[in-house]
C-alpha cells in the first residue's frame, strides 16, 4: 500500500513525462549554453540563438510568424496574459469592457475573468454550453455587444474532454471585429494546432502536457493585438513578459511540440480506440453511469464519467491503493467534494456531480491496463455505494 | 511482500496522531494515512481548532515523512448531520452533550472505519490515550491507558465489539513526555499546541457564542430563580448554562451561587448555594456495554460522570430496558443531563451511557 507501488498511470491530462529526447535537447543548456539571451557576449549569443530557433520552431507548428508567440511560465500565465492583457488593451483602445467566457473554461480563464469583473469594473457573461459542455457559435453570435472586449472559449476541456468547434466561434468574433482566445492547453497535445486558420487571436499552451517540462508555457498573439503587459520589466518578449527566459524550458517545449504535432497525433487512433473501448466497459459494466462530455467531439485519450450518490475522493484513493492514478476531473486535494463548475454547468444534478472520474490515457496505455482498471472499478464503486448509504 | 496487517492511521496533523502513524511505520504494518475534514466555520477557518488548511498540511508533510499513502477525506455534510445537529439538539433539550462521543461512534468508528475496511485494512489507528486488551473467550476490551492524566477510554466507551475489533491505540501504553520524545526521535515536525478541551468545532470561541449562531432559538432570555421562585436575575438562554457552574451568572452575593436545575417548561434557571448541589443518583439512557451484553446482576463499579471528573464508587442496577441506575456511595455534584456516565472495573471500561434528566 506504499507511494512506489507499481503504479498505472491514468492521469495524463494532469501531467505527463518528459520525453527523454526532450530530455536531452534541454540539458545543455542548463550547463556548458547558460547564458542570458539578452547578453551581448558569446555566452548571450548561444542563448539568444536557441531561443530564436524555438520561438521559430514553435511558429511553423503553430502556422504562425515567430514575432506572434510569447513564451510564458506556464498554460496558466499564458491565460491570464490573454485574458488581463488583451481585456485591459481593449478598454483603453476603445472602451469595450464586456467579456465572453464559456461556463466550462479552466479556472485560469474563468477566476482572471472574475477578478477583472470584481476588481476592474470589466462585465463577464457567461455563454450557454449544451449538455456536453459545447459553445454553439451562433450563441456566441448572439452574445456579441459592441463594447465587447473579448471571447474565451476552451478549445478542449479538461474535465470532460468535450472539443469546441473553435474555428467556427473565432469565424463569427472575426467578423464581428471582436478578439478572441482560446485555451489550448489540453488540446494541443491531441490536436493538429493551426493558429492561424483557427481564426484564434489568442492562444495558450503548456508544455507539461505533451510530454515537456512543467513551468513553461506559450502565447499566441496576432499580430497588431493589444496586449497590455501584466508582467513589467526588462524587454524581453516584445515588452510583453518582463524577465529573463528560461532557455532550457523553452528548448524543451518546442522540442515537446514539435513531437506533439508530428509523432504523438499519430497515436491518436490508438488512443481513441482504447477511449472507446473503456467507455463501452464502464457504461456497460457499471450501473448509474454515465459519460460526461461529447461522446464523439472529445479528446482522443480522454474519458469521463459520473457515477450516482458516491464520492469522486473517496473512489480516487480507493482507486489509488488499488494501484491506479486517476482524477476526478479536477484537483481538490483537501478533500472538498464541492461539485465542479464544469458539470454544474452542463446540467450534472447533485446526487450525480460529487461522484466524477476522470481516465486519461498516454504514451505507455496499453489494453490491458483497461482491462485491469475494469477488474477494479465496478466492485470499488459498489462497495462506495454500500458504505455511504450506512 | 510483508506480513504485517495494514493499519489506516486518523491522522489530524498533531503529534499524536503523527507518533502514532510513525510507530506503526516503525513497527512494519502498511500503513495509510487519512484525514478527516470535519467542519469549517465559513471566516473562522484560522481559528478552528481541527482541520484548519495548515493542519491538513501538516499530516500531508508528516506522511510524505513516513512515506505512506495520504487522503483527505470530507466528511463536512455528515459531521453537521450528526454531530452538530445533535449537538444543538441536546441543548435545546436542556442537556449538555458531549459530541467527541458522538463523533466517534458514528464518523471515526463509522464512516472513518468504513473507507479503511474499504481500503482493505485490517485496522484503524488513531493517537488516543487508551488500550485494547484481547480475552480468552475471543472479546475485546477496552482498558484505561497507562497514565491516568491522559486517559481517554471516556469518549471510547461509545463503541462496540465489531469497532475495537479494527481498532489499534499505539499510544495506550505511553505518557505524553513519551510521545514527545519519540516525536523527536522520528524528526517528526510537529508544532507543539496547547491541550485543550474546546470542542473542535467552535473555532476559538465558546459554545455559547456557538449556539447563538446556530441555534438562536434555543437561546431565549428568561428568569434566574431561587428554589423559593424569588426573582434574582435574567438569563440568557439555558442553553448556555450547565448544572454546577458557578461563573458567569452575573448576580452578586456575599456567597457564590450555582446552577442547581434548569426548567425548560418555564424557561427559568433555578439557581441556590454549593450545599444544595449534589445528587446521589443517576439514571442513564440505553448502555453500550462494550463486552455486548449487560451484568446480570447489580455490580460495584466506579464511574465517571464527565471527561475529566474524578471516579467515583456506586452500585450499578441495569434496567430490563437496557438503561441503568447508579447509587453513588456519597452525593455527587455535577450530574449532568446529556453527559456520559462511564463505567469501570478497574482499568477496565464496562460500557457507558447519557445521563438523563
Amino acid at each position: 500500500m506504499s507511494n512506489l507501488n507499481p503504479m498505472i498511470y491514468f492521469d495524463y491530462a494532469a501531467t505527463t513525462p518528459v520525453d527523454p529526447r526532450v530530455m536531452q535537447e534541454m540539458l545543455p543548456y542548463f550547463t556548458e549554453k547558460f547564458g542570458n539571451p539578452s547578453s551581448v557576449h558569446g555566452h548571450g549569443q548561444i542563448a539568444e540563438a536557441a531561443l530564436d530557433n524555438a520561438r521559430t520552431k514553435v511558429a511553423n507548428l503553430l502556422g504562425v510568424r515567430s514575432e506572434e508567440i510569447l513564451f510564458t511560465g506556464c498554460g496558466t500565465e499564458s491565460d491570464n496574459l490573454a485574458i488581463r492583457g488583451a481585456g485591459m488593451g481593449q478598454r483603453r483602445s476603445r472602451n469595450a469592457y464586456h467579456i465572453l467566457v464559456s461556463p466550462v473554461e479552466h479556472h485560469a480563464v474563468l477566476h482572471t475573468a472574475k477578478q477583472l469583473e470584481e476588481y476592474y469594473g470589466f462585465d463577464v457573461e457567461l455563454l450557454p454550453v449544451d449538455q456536453f459542455g459545447r459553445v454553439d457559435p451562433q450563441d456566441v453570435k448572439a452574445s456579441l455587444r459592441p463594447n465587447t472586449a473579448l471571447v474565451s472559449v476552451i478549445y478542449a476541456n479538461n474535465e470532460i474532454g468535450t472539443i469546441n468547434p473553435i474555428h467556427q466561434i473565432g469565424e463569427v468574433c472575426r467578423e464581428a471585429g471582436v478578439l478572441f482566445h482560446s485555451d489550448a492547453v489540453q488540446a494541443a497535445a491531441h490536436l493538429p494546432m493551426d493558429a492561424s486558420s483557427a481564426n484564434v487571436d489568442l492562444l495558450a499552451i503548456g508544455a507539461h502536457k505533451f510530454y515537456g517540462p512543467k513551468g513553461v508555457g506559450a502565447l499566441f498573439v496576432r499580430r497588431g493585438v493589444e496586449v497590455i503587459p501584466t508582467q513589467t520589466g526588462g524587454n524581453q518578449e516584445y515588452n510583453l513578459r518582463a524577465g529573463t527566459q528560461n532557455i532550457p524550458y523553452i528548448v524543451g517545449m518546442a522540442k515537446a511540440l514539435e513531437f506533439a504535432q508530428t509523432e504523438y497525433i499519430t497515436w491518436q487512433e490508438r488512443l481513441s480506440a482504447l477511449r472507446d473501448r473503456l467507455i463501452e466497459r464502464v457504461l456497460e459494466e457499471i450501473p448509474q453511469s454515465r459519460l460526461t462530455g461529447h461522446p464523439i467531439e472529445r479528446l482522443p485519450n480522454h474519458a469521463s464519467f459520473v457515477f450516482k450518490g458516491i464520492d469522486g475522493n473517496q473512489l480516487l484513493m480507493m482507486l489509488d491503493a488499488a494501484g491506479f492514478a486517476c482524477s476526478s476531473g479536477s484537483a481538490c486535494k483537501v478533500g472538498n467534494p464541492k461539485p465542479s463548475d464544469v458539470l454544474e454547468a452542463i446540467g450534472i444534478s447533485p446526487i450525480w456531480n460529487k461522484g466524477s472520474l476522470r481516465i486519461t490515457l498516454g504514451h505507455s496505455t496499453v489494453p490491458e491496463h483497461i482491462d485491469r482498471l475494469m477488474e477494479v472499478l465496478p466492485a470499488t464503486i459498489e462497495q462506495l455505494r454500500k458504505i455511504s448509504v450506512g | 511482500m510483508s506480513e504485517k496487517p495494514s493499519v489506516v492511521v486518523g491522522m489530524s496533523g498533531g503529534v499524536d496522531s503523527s507518533v502514532a502513524a510513525a510507530l506503526l511505520v516503525s513497527q512494519g504494518y502498511q500503513v495509510t494515512g487519512i484525514m478527516l475534514r470535519l467542519w469549517s466555520q465559513p471566516c473562522m477557518e484560522e481559528s478552528n481548532r481541527c482541520c484548519t488548511p495548515e493542519a491538513m498540511a501538516q499530516a500531508r508533510r508528516i506522511a510524505a515523512m513516513l512515506g505512506i499513502p495520504f487522503y483527505a477525506l470530507d466528511v463536512q455534510e455528515r459531521f453537521r448531520n450528526t454531530v452538530v445537529e445533535s449537538f444543538i439538539q441536546g441543548y435545546s433539550n436542556g442537556m449538555t452533550p458531549n459530541p467527541c462521543l458522538v463523533c466517534n461512534r458514528q464518523i471515526r468508528w463509522g464512516f472513518m472505519l468504513d473507507q479503511a475496511l474499504a481500503l482493505g485494512a485490517d485496522y484503524l489507528a488513531t493517537g488516543h490515550y487508551a488500550r485494547i486488551e484481547y480475552s480468552d473467550d475471543g472479546k475485546v476490551r477496552l482498558i484505561r491507558a497507562s497514565d491516568p492524566n491522559k486517559d481517554q477510554s471516556y469518549v471510547l466507551s461509545g463503541l462496540s465489539q465489531e469497532q475495537l475489533r479494527h481498532s489499534m491505540f499505539p499510544l495506550g501504553g505511553m505518557k505524553k513526555s513519551d510521545v514527545r520524545e519519540l516525536a523527536r526521535q522520528f524528526s517528526l515536525p510537529v508544532a507543539e499546541r496547547a491541550d485543550s478541551q474546546d470542542l473542535c468545532f467552535l473555532a476559538g470561541g465558546d459554545y455559547r457564542e456557538f449556539l447563538l449562531r446556530y441555534a438562536v432559538k434555543e437561546m431565549k432570555p428568561g428568569k434566574i430563580i431561587t428554589r423559593e421562585g424569588k426573582i434574582l436575575g435574567e438569563h440568557q438562554g439555558l442553553a448556555a448554562y450547565t448544572i454546577g457552574q458557578r461563573k458567569g451568572l452575573g448576580i452578586a452575593a456575599p456567597e457564590p451561587f450555582y446552577v442547581l436545575e434548569k426548567n425548560l417548561a418555564e424557561n427559568t434557571l433555578v439557581i441556590g448555594f454549593k450545599d444544595e448541589l449534589g445528587q446521589s443518583t443517576l439514571k442513564t439512557g440505553v448502555v453500550n456495554w462494550i463486552s455486548g451484553n449487560a451484568p446480570e446482576t447489580d455490580i460495584r463499579v466506579q464511574v465517571k460522570i464527565r471527561y475529566r471528573a474524578d471516579l467515583a464508587w456506586g452500585i450499578l442496577h441495569s434496567t430490563p430496558d437496557g438503561c441503568s441506575v447508579v447509587d453513588f456511595d456519597r452525593p455527587l455534584r455535577d450530574i449532568t443531563a446529556g453527559q456520559q456516565a462511564v463505567f469501570y472495573d478497574g482499568d477496565q471500561v464496562l460500557g457507558g451511557g447519557i445521563i438523563q434528566p
